[in-house]
């Protein structure tokens, strides 16, 4: 048994031993420990160093509020996180604890060297200085302060684990589950309500863990829990333990972390380490119970000072002695009770000082029966030892003028400045927080969201109160759900019911501006970095907060903020609520990212859609590009060929002969209704109306701003269904503005619009050879000039399957696209593949196409085009209906700058000395030898080597491009300037030739 | 995460189904080319940016697919009203019980 | 006021810090100013500082309706560049990047412009495509970017996972070395502190309620309440509040407010040497001195004044992180806040006169307002002081909107085919 293990106390196992690792020793603790339990049982306080002093400090706490125990916690490989907090991670044989921000080590850190300097490290001293010379701040000063600063060590490896997140909706949430969280639970749910109740820690119970000497409804406090929970249950209660309510967010969305692995030792096969709940509740009562307050007086931070509630929660929870002689510095009754137990605990409590000059007199009594020596109206100015308290030094206190010292010496001092209600999940729903005079502190008061707040977190006291106000809330809430509930009162005995002052600093015979008196631990910050933030003209709490950090470390403020606000407000001589409180912010704790990612991570970060051809793709070997959430095959390459080769090859294969492309990802949207025309014709720049059944044409979609948002080609398939395609990463947003005009701006057209998308797999084929490969396999449709002319559209069947069959080319070639229900596509693929091979078919990908269109000069919106562009600047004036009364888009091209001379038109781009590929984004100018800044006039967007032409091409926006068709701009590159030509877009073919379809029988 | 009415559904749902779609009301003028170029600009891009109830418009992208009118207070996010497009615009004295 | 230094220091170290003053006063309104400011951020602040000092206007008054520094200039995730496609945008950033790097001399107050360098990633040919132009386009107007490999860009990002497995496999990046970051508060504090030496009055927890219009129709003043301040001219830089405040004079702008979540993680020792944008992703990190991970959200979809936002968009970001980077799975988020911010149509900002006579306005910075900082202000302040644009802010006018003069670089940056 460890030295300060209190038989016969605690819920910890002492049968159960536990040994894992701290600072590279081996430390022995009981089942049910947390690391700073276990540490305290075996007398180590010392846990961890301060962020900018590198001061030595103990466990301050013992929830997740702690500013000062935090160390990293590792299992293995992969398994590690910095900053966890020692007073909640439970302990498991074979855990790795190590202290944090100390070298060499945690007993001696040569980091403490600031803590000698600390006049020079006042609140915002690196705003005043590290400025000269200013070439320093990025190669010295900011390096070392970096150094200094943070303070564990990010994990260095991925995490091996998963987590989970998942949805949740009940009536009721309950968020804590002390006695006011399971009064309140208790009551909803007895009136029929279902009930989800959270705690943080790892079992229920709140403060009656930290109070076994009450007795509720007759039963011992811990007897009562157990039936309490179990009654619960018998209710379907849902309790969900080591589970933090992170975030308030809108209509009552409650985002819950529940920990899942952390305290066991072995990890289970297939579970998640933690587990995300966005969780609805009709209705949420916070019973987050209220956190107690430190005093604030020159060396309150050294190990060994701690939080009397703390000291409390320590001996009843794990039977644990925090010191052997304790003096308990208070100006709260609830100290009292710490004072008394660690004595009949076996401690030897050398003196229970208090600030206030007249405490309950029934304590005094109770304090003497003990044989406790009482100092009431004192305030300590200093404590003593290195790595752990060893006296503190009082004085007395009369008429504001502090007496003569004494030094006690102790090993812990345990100190209570009062309690403040935990508000931090009221804050998120922009509650509004009312001053409350009397406990110095703020209370919960409107609140946009359905909540309401019970017990101590409203400024109630002791477990009675808060056990009857948690049933009152709890019927509350379920009358608001229409239920009928009472709220029975439950007698509770051994209540520790109290009161007590608040202080800013306590009163000392020291100069302030040499006393070391912290509010916020972590951060190092004294009451003197607040007031001479003030003194320096910050007047809200935000400006001290943000001047000083205080409240920013990974407590964000649950130690300091009340404090510090009392004394900053102290400091500009106004009330509390005019220097105003600090916003809280989610989460109520730091919450792993890999919570919050969940399965979205590795392949499941973002769905990635692929075609039904897909697979096919993959086994034929393609390499693939993501385009938008599409992956596509961008090129086919055979043993030995690079990217450029194959493309050359695949394009070759489609000029001689046939290429096959997967289509399917291009966005189809069938538009069907007698006024289908109408509609097309509205929201197209081009005219529909003589557009025959059976015809296709190419169809450019503008925004109302005229601006080309989109283009595709459209097959009329019957006088009121058109069958539209638009690019691969448009078709949503196309489809959202079809609706968007036809729902709300031109509701009395008769259309329905359907995303066809996914319905079809589109095959592609290219080339002089392809009526040879069709005609055999096409039913219902004559592949002839005069039946089937380019532009045309049929269903049909190809190969025996149900198609829409359409004659239009994207590479200049006779060009046809099948498009059959997407399951079968794999089938077409393969037949086709089978039936062309002996034609020579080849399968190409993206950058094939890309290459081909490029060389007939077909844009790509989005690539040629970039949300700037007009019809006129594409060179695709004859795209555009002028006749036609409006269409999206007219009105804007008729604004001023979208008809000004000098706009950017697309043409192409011959480099002169024809064997230079321009580069994709290269910027355009006339006169190369100008000195930067540069006038550019253009860039390039397209640019690929082309055997058609049989020299690199390229297309480019230029400004006024179409007016200087011939002449010479110049592409600047960093190693040299590139001359280049201005062409028109048609490297290949001008005359569309190789469009016709060879007739049955002739040459290819 | 906002909890939105469909009033063509008739349900309430979670903002992930639905889509924003920026201010209501603002019709596409009858003969856009009768416009100027001041009213155009004013039909595309100036919009009223309300702080306190809000007239937007919200499209049930993953259910319904329909547009629809909604009244939102933009400080506290709560929904007013939801309404059919097309629907009159509700008075915000009907909606609060204030005078406007 | 004291001058900040290291021997000011130790001197006041020595003394118990006693002696410190107050950086700026908390000023009372004066019954008229020759010109008014409202918006106490770092744009409105950093105008009255360049009034004062560069046009010899010290009769300012920075009027705002909370604490200084306490709209977006405090809640962003200090990112500074100045890698931007378009010549005007380039221009203004790139200005705004030449002021960062003396500011902290400038005002006496270390801003710790941090030049560490903002590395943007490519994960499709289309990003690859984009950020070329932008490289091209950026060195022949003077502003430093140049393409990596991503062998390259985890050489100089280490936790950045280069694996061609990943969903959105890096392909490479386009860095700016001399981008970086700073410390927002300082740069609010550091020019409110250099406005007030030079006699400009910052009026805090005062809302200007309405802009008045004589009636010639041009400025007189403001409403506040506080009561009327008579002003000879009026700058209005309010941030997601612009819209309001602008409708009082009758100007409406095409502006909507969004909420925008940011995150920082818990500190920890330095892991992460630069800034690393992804477009793609949503991924928007550095480091902070304090050792925080500080991560940028996108804006919710819908407009809000909550300062809330939702939990899914966090989700999303921080899986966009993870995604990146994976080592940081076991990080721990530490606060996350919303800020409102002000979005135009074409995401550029307006730094314009408007049509009514003395009265101007600093506005839609959407997302990208903390690094144009000094240059916003400068060219504010010289806008106000004459009357007429600086050549560098003169394309950022409201009447592009009408015209069709836009500077989209969202559009520019347009979307995948």
């Amino acid at each position: 048994m460890s030295r300060f293990r209190v038989p016969g106390r605690g819920r910890v196992n002492p049968d159960r031993p536990v040994t894992f690792r701290f600072d590279g020793r081996p430390v022995q603790g009981c089942e049910g420990d947390t690391v700073a339990s276990a540490l305290l049982a075996n007398g180590i306080h010392l846990m961890g160093r301060s962020f900018k002093y590198h001061r030595p400090r103990g466990a301050v706490a013992a929830g997740s509020e702690e500013p000062n125990a935090l160390i990293n916690t590792r299992r293995g490989p992969g398994r590690a996180e910095p900053n966890t907090r020692a007073t909640m991670q439970e302990i498991w044989p074979g855990l790795e604890a190590r202290p944090q921000n100390c070298w060499p080590r945690l007993s001696f850190d040569l980091g403490a060297v600031n803590d000698r300097a600390y006049m020079l490290f006042s609140a915002g001293f690196y705003y005043k200085t590290f400025m000269w010379p200013r070439s320093f701040w990025d190669k010295l000063y900011e390096p070392v302060i970096r150094a200094a600063a943070g303070l564990g060590v990010s994990p260095s490896e991925e995490d091996p684990d998963t987590y989970a997140s998942r949805y949740l909706h009940t009536d009721v949430l309950v968020v804590g589950a002390g006695p006011a969280g399971l009064a309140a639970a208790r009551t909803a749910a007895e009136a029929g309500l279902r009930v989800v109740l959270v705690d943080e820690h790892a079992e229920a119970g709140g403060t009656l863990l930290s109070e076994p000497q009450a007795r509720i409804a007759g039963l011992p406090a811990w007897d009562w829990l157990t039936a309490e929970l179990a009654a619960l249950k018998a209710l379907g209660v849902r309790v969900m333990t080591r589970t933090t309510a992170i975030g308030y967010y809108h209509q009552n969305m409650i985002g819950l972390c529940q920990r899942l692995t952390d305290h066991l030792a072995e990890l289970p096969a297939d579970t998640p380490r933690e587990r995300m709940w966005r969780l609805r509740a009709a209705r949420v009562v916070l019973a987050q119970g209220a956190l107690e307050k430190p005093l604030v007086f020159d060396g309150n931070d050294r190990p060994g000072v701690m939080l009397a509630g703390a000291a409390q929660t320590y001996l009843h929870r794990f039977g644990v002695r925090v010191g052997d002689r304790p003096v308990i510095l208070t100006s709260h009754d609830s100290a009292w009770h710490a004072a008394f137990d660690l004595q009949d605990a076996g401690a030897k409590v050398a003196a229970i000082v208090d600030t206030r000059a007249a405490p309950p007199a029934a304590l005094a009594g109770e304090a003497q029966a003990r044989g406790i020596r009482v100092l009431a109206g004192f305030t300590a100015t200093a404590t003593s030892g290195r790595l752990r308290v060893r006296s503190v030094r009082v004085h007395p206190v009369s008429a504001g003028t502090v007496g003569a010292g004494e030094e006690i010496a102790c090993d812990c001092l345990l100190m209570s400045g009062g309690w403040t209600p935990s508000l931090h999940l009221f804050s998120h729903t922009k509650g509004s927080l009312a001053w409350d005079e009397d406990r110095t502190t703020f209370l919960p008061a409107d609140t946009p969201e359905d909540c309401v707040i019970a017990g101590a977190g409203r400024g109630l006291w002791g477990i009675a109160a808060t056990l009857a106000d948690g049933a009152e809330k709890g019927a509350e809430v379920a009358a608001s759900l229409g239920r009928g509930a009472s709220a029975p009162a439950l007698p509770v005995e051994g209540d520790r019911t109290g009161s007590g002052t608040s202080h800013t600093e306590l009163a000392t015979d020291r100069s302030p501006s040499r006393a070391r008196a912290f509010v916020d631990f972590q951060n190092d910050v004294t009451a003197k970095d607040l007031r001479l933030a003030v003194r320096e003209g910050m007047r809200s709490i935000e400006h001290v907060k943000r001047y000083t950090t205080n409240g920013m470390a990974t407590d964000q403020g649950k130690m300091s903020n009340i404090n510090g606000l009392n004394i900053a407000a102290d400091a500009l001589g106004r009330a509390q609520p005019k220097v105003g409180l600090t916003t809280f912010r989610p989460p109520y704790t730091p919450t792993s990212f890999g919570a919050f990612a969940g399965y979205h991570r590795g392949g499941h970060f973002e769905v990635t859609r692929r075609t039904a051809i897909d697979p096919l793709a993959e086994a034929a070997g393609a390499v693939f590009e993501p385009v938008g959430q599409w992956r596509r095959a961008r090129y086919f390459p055979r043993p030995g060929e690079d990217m450029d080769t194959a493309v050359a090859r695949e394009c070759r294969a489609t000029r001689t002969a046939i290429g096959m492309f997967d289509a399917s990802t291009l966005g189809k949207i069938e538009v069907v209704g007698p006024d289908a025309v109408e509609f097309m014709n509205r929201m197209y720049t081009n005219p529909w109306t003589k557009l025959q059944p059976g015809r296709c044409r190419y169809g450019l979609l503008l925004g109302d701003d005229g601006f080309i948002r989109d283009d595709g080609v459209i097959g009329r398939l019957a006088h009121d269904r058109f069958h539209v395609t638009t690019t691969t990463g448009g078709a949503a947003r196309v489809l959202n503005m079809m609706e968007d005009y036809l729902q709300t701006e031109w509701p009395e057209l008769d259309v329905w619009l359907t995303s066809t998308t996914e319905q079809w797999s589109t095959i592609a084929l290219n080339g002089p050879r392809v009526a040879e490969l069709l005609r055999p396999l096409v039913e219902g449709v004559t592949l002839t000039e005069e039946a089937f002319p380019h532009m045309s559209v049929a269903e049909c069947t190809v190969a025996g399957m149900p198609a829409r069959l359409f004659r239009v080319s994207f590479t200049g070639e006779t060009g046809f696209e099948v498009n059959v229900p997407a399951p079968m596509g794999p089938a077409l693929w393969q037949r086709l593949a089978e039936a062309g091979a002996p034609l020579g078919l080849t399968p190409y990908g993206t950058e094939a196409m890309h290459v081909m269109r490029a060389e007939k000069g077909y844009i790509i919106v989005g690539q040629d085009t970039d949300g700037t562009v007009t019809p006129a600047d594409a060179g695709l004036t004859w795209a555009v209906g002028k006749a036609k009364p409006d269409f999206v888009g007219k009105r804007g091209l008729a604004r001023p700058d979208l008809t000004a001379p000098g706009r950017r038109q697309l043409v192409g781009l011959l480099t002169e000395d024809g064997t230079t590929l321009l580069e994709e984004g290269a910027q355009i100018v006339l006169d190369p030898a100008q000195p930067v800044p540069m006038k550019m006039v253009g860039h390039v967007t397209s640019a690929y080597r082309s055997e058609a032409a049989g020299r690199p091409i390229a297309l480019a926006l230029v400004e006024g491009g179409h007016g200087r068709m011939g002449e010479t701009v110049h592409i600047p590159m960093p190693d040299r300037t590139i001359a280049a030509t201005i062409t028109g877009c048609v490297f290949h073919d001008p005359e569309n030739t190789r469009l016709k379809l060879a007739a049955p029988g002739g040459d290819a | 995460m906002l909890l939105i009415h469909c009033p063509y559904c008739d349900e309430t749902l979670p903002e992930l189904e639905f889509a924003h779609a920026g201010e209501a009301h603002v019709a596409r003028p009858e003969n856009p080319s009768a416009q100027s170029d001041a009213e155009w600009e004013e039909f595309l891009f100036i919009r009223r940016n309300v702080k306190g109830p809000h007239y937007e418009r919200w499209r049930h992208t993953h259910g319904c697919g329909r547009f629809f009118n909604a009244v939102r207070d933009t400080v506290s996010d709560r929904f007013l009203a939801t309404y059919p497009a097309g629907a009159p615009r509700p008075s915000l004295a009907s909606l609060t019980g204030e005078s406007e | 006021m004291t001058r900040f230094n290291a021997f000011n220091l130790v001197r006041h170290a020595l003394t118990g810090n006693r002696n410190w003053t107050e950086q700026w006063p908390d000023a009372e309104p004066k019954a008229e100013y020759d010109v008014v400011i409202v918006g106490a951020g770092g744009h409105g602040l950093g105008c009255a500082y360049y009034l004062a000092k560069e046009h010899g206007i010290t009769n300012v008054a920075v009027i705002d309706k909370g604490w200084l520094g306490g709209g977006n200039t405090g809640r962003n995730t200090t990112i500074i560049r100045s890698n931007y496609l378009y010549d005007e945008s380039a221009r203004l950033f790139d200005h705004s990047v030449d002021l960062w790097e003396g500011l902290s001399q400038e005002l006496n107050y270390n801003v710790m412009y941090s030049r560490r360098g903002c590395m943007m990633l490519a994960h499709s040919v289309h990003d690859i495509q984009s950020f070329k132009r932008h490289i091209h386009a950026n060195r022949l107007n003077g502003v430093d970017n140049r393409w990596l490999t991503p062998q390259e860009a985890k050489d100089y990002c280490p936790p950045l996972n280069i694996s061609p497995d990943a969903r959105y496999p890096v392909l490479g990046a386009a860095l700016q070395e001399r981008a970086g970051t700073a410390r927002h508060d300082a740069v609010a504090w550091g020019y409110a502190r250099g406005a007030a030496a030079r006699g400009v009055d910052i009026i805090q927890n005062c809302p200007v309620t309405a802009i008045r219009r004589g009636p010639s129709g041009g400025v007189i003043g403001v409403e506040t309440a506080r009561g009327f301040i008579r002003a000879k001219k009026v700058a209005v830089s309010a941030s997601g509040h612009n819209t309001m405040v602008m409708d009082t004079a009758g100007v409406r702008l095409p502006l909507e407010s969004f909420p925008l979540q940011a995150l920082v993680s818990e500190p920890v020792k330095p892991v992460f040497p630069c800034v690393v944008m992804s477009n793609t992703v949503h991924a928007y990190i550095s480091q902070s001195d304090k050792g925080e991970l500080v991560i940028g959200s996108g804006t919710d979809q819908y407009t809000s004044y909550s300062q809330r936002g939702g939990l899914p968009l966090i989700e999303h970001t921080v899986a966009a992180i993870t995604e990146v980077f994976p080592i940081f799975n076991r990080m721990r988020m530490l606060r996350k806040w919303g800020g409102i911010v002000d979005v135009t149509p074409d995401r550029s900002a307006i730094i314009s006169k408007t049509p009514v006579q003395g009265l101007y306005v600093n506005c839609g910075w959407g997302t990208g307002g903390f690094k144009a900082t000094p240059g916003a202000a400068h060219t504010l302040a010289w806008t106000v002081a004459k009357d007429e644009p600086h050549p560098i802010n003169a394309p950022f006018t409201l009447e592009r909107f009408r015209t069709g003069r836009l500077i989209d670089e969202a559009a520019a940056a347009a979307v995948a085919h």
